[in-house]
């Protein structure tokens, strides 16, 4: 039975019950992640017409890629989607204590991946695969370079918007810490930690296919 | 109804498993040379993983048909800017006209 406490403090009056407002948080949610993916999938569409175009110069810019750091920031991604279905998990049970850990273990996973993707930016400056003037890509293949900077350009646009998902995820995972801190969330209401819960696993769903496309479909291929 | 149908730690936890399974068969699978099914398998085996994380993570299993609704049309509208702007570029050689690529 919901507590009529925690029913008077959560609920907007706009709403007939916590059910109703509940319902419309998640269909809210879901409408903005649409917008999300329609946003992701103009730079996906992008990427599928350049690489049937420009095949070559995409074959030889993939392959710079290291397999092992996008395989690795894919094993800890779907660990922090295992720690944020947790996290729900908990909060809808009322333990707060378990809902701190798990929230903490997804913040945490959350910087693993941003540190390997710094890693590995690092190496793209470093071997002047970042474009602009400083651009200077040389491997074996028949291709002209400035399409291996369309590439790149690609490469940082789809990535460096996931990694910026992230980062906001970082900052709602730490909105939901100190809300949680402070007893907000209950097994009546718990919305917001199922709320940012969605827009975690979607940044998952994202780099779920920018992996294959950008590290391993090119990795055998020749240019 | 399926909306008190209440998921558990163990399929979480099953779920996950299965995610890591199938990362490391795509990291194999992109050692293997397939021509043309590099990016089948591999965009396959995505498609599952992503389904994976829609259905049980996002709970989409257990959500009202309103839901379902969005999420499909999602799909479709996708489908929608992948395969009109494609069915463009790629038939571009048809015709007389020049193509931007070539």
């Amino acid at each position: 039975m919901p507590d009529s406490q925690t029913e008077v403090h959560n609920l907007k009056h706009h709403f007939a019950d916590l059910d109703q407002q509940k319902a419309t948080s998640t269909f809210g949610m879901w409408l903005f992640l649409v917008t999300e993916i329609m946003f992701f999938g103009g730079m996906f569409a992008a990427y599928l017409i350049y690489r049937l175009s420009y095949y070559n110069a995409w074959v030889a810019g993939s392959q710079t890629m290291e397999i092992q750091l996008g395989a690795i920031n894919t094993a800890v991604l779907i660990c922090s989607s295992l720690t944020m279905v947790m996290a729900v998990h908990s909060a809808k049970l009322g333990n707060r204590k378990l809902t701190a850990i798990c929230l903490i273990l997804t913040l945490v996973l959350g910087f693993a991946f941003l540190g390997v993707k710094a890693v590995e930016y690092h190496g793209h400056w470093v071997h002047h695969e970042v474009p602009g003037p400083n651009f200077h890509f040389e491997h074996e293949g028949n291709y002209d370079p400035r399409q291996v900077s369309i590439f790149f350009s690609l490469y940082f646009a789809m990535t460096g918007m996931h990694a910026f998902h992230m980062i906001i995820g970082a900052g709602l995972l730490t909105w939901l810490l100190i809300a949680n801190a402070r007893g907000r969330f209950s097994p009546e209401y718990n919305s917001p930690v199922e709320m940012v819960g969605l827009y975690w696993h979607f940044v998952d769903l994202i780099w779920i296919y920018l992996f294959p496309l950008l590290y391993l479909i090119s990795h055998h291929h020749n240019g | 109804m399926a909306e008190h149908a209440h998921p558990t730690v163990k399929m979480f936890v099953s779920v996950w498993a299965a995610l890591l399974v199938l990362t490391a068969l795509t990291v194999f699978v992109a050692t293997l040379e397939l021509g043309p099914f590099n990016a089948i398998v591999a965009l396959s085996i995505a498609t599952v993983k992503a389904l994976l994380v829609l259905l049980f993570f996002m709970e989409l299993r257990y959500s009202t048909a309103l839901t379902k609704v969005v999420v499909v049309a999602a799909i479709f509208f996708l489908m929608l800017l992948a395969g009109l702007t494609l069915s463009d570029y790629m038939t571009r050689g048809w015709s007389s006209y020049i193509n931007p690529f070539h």
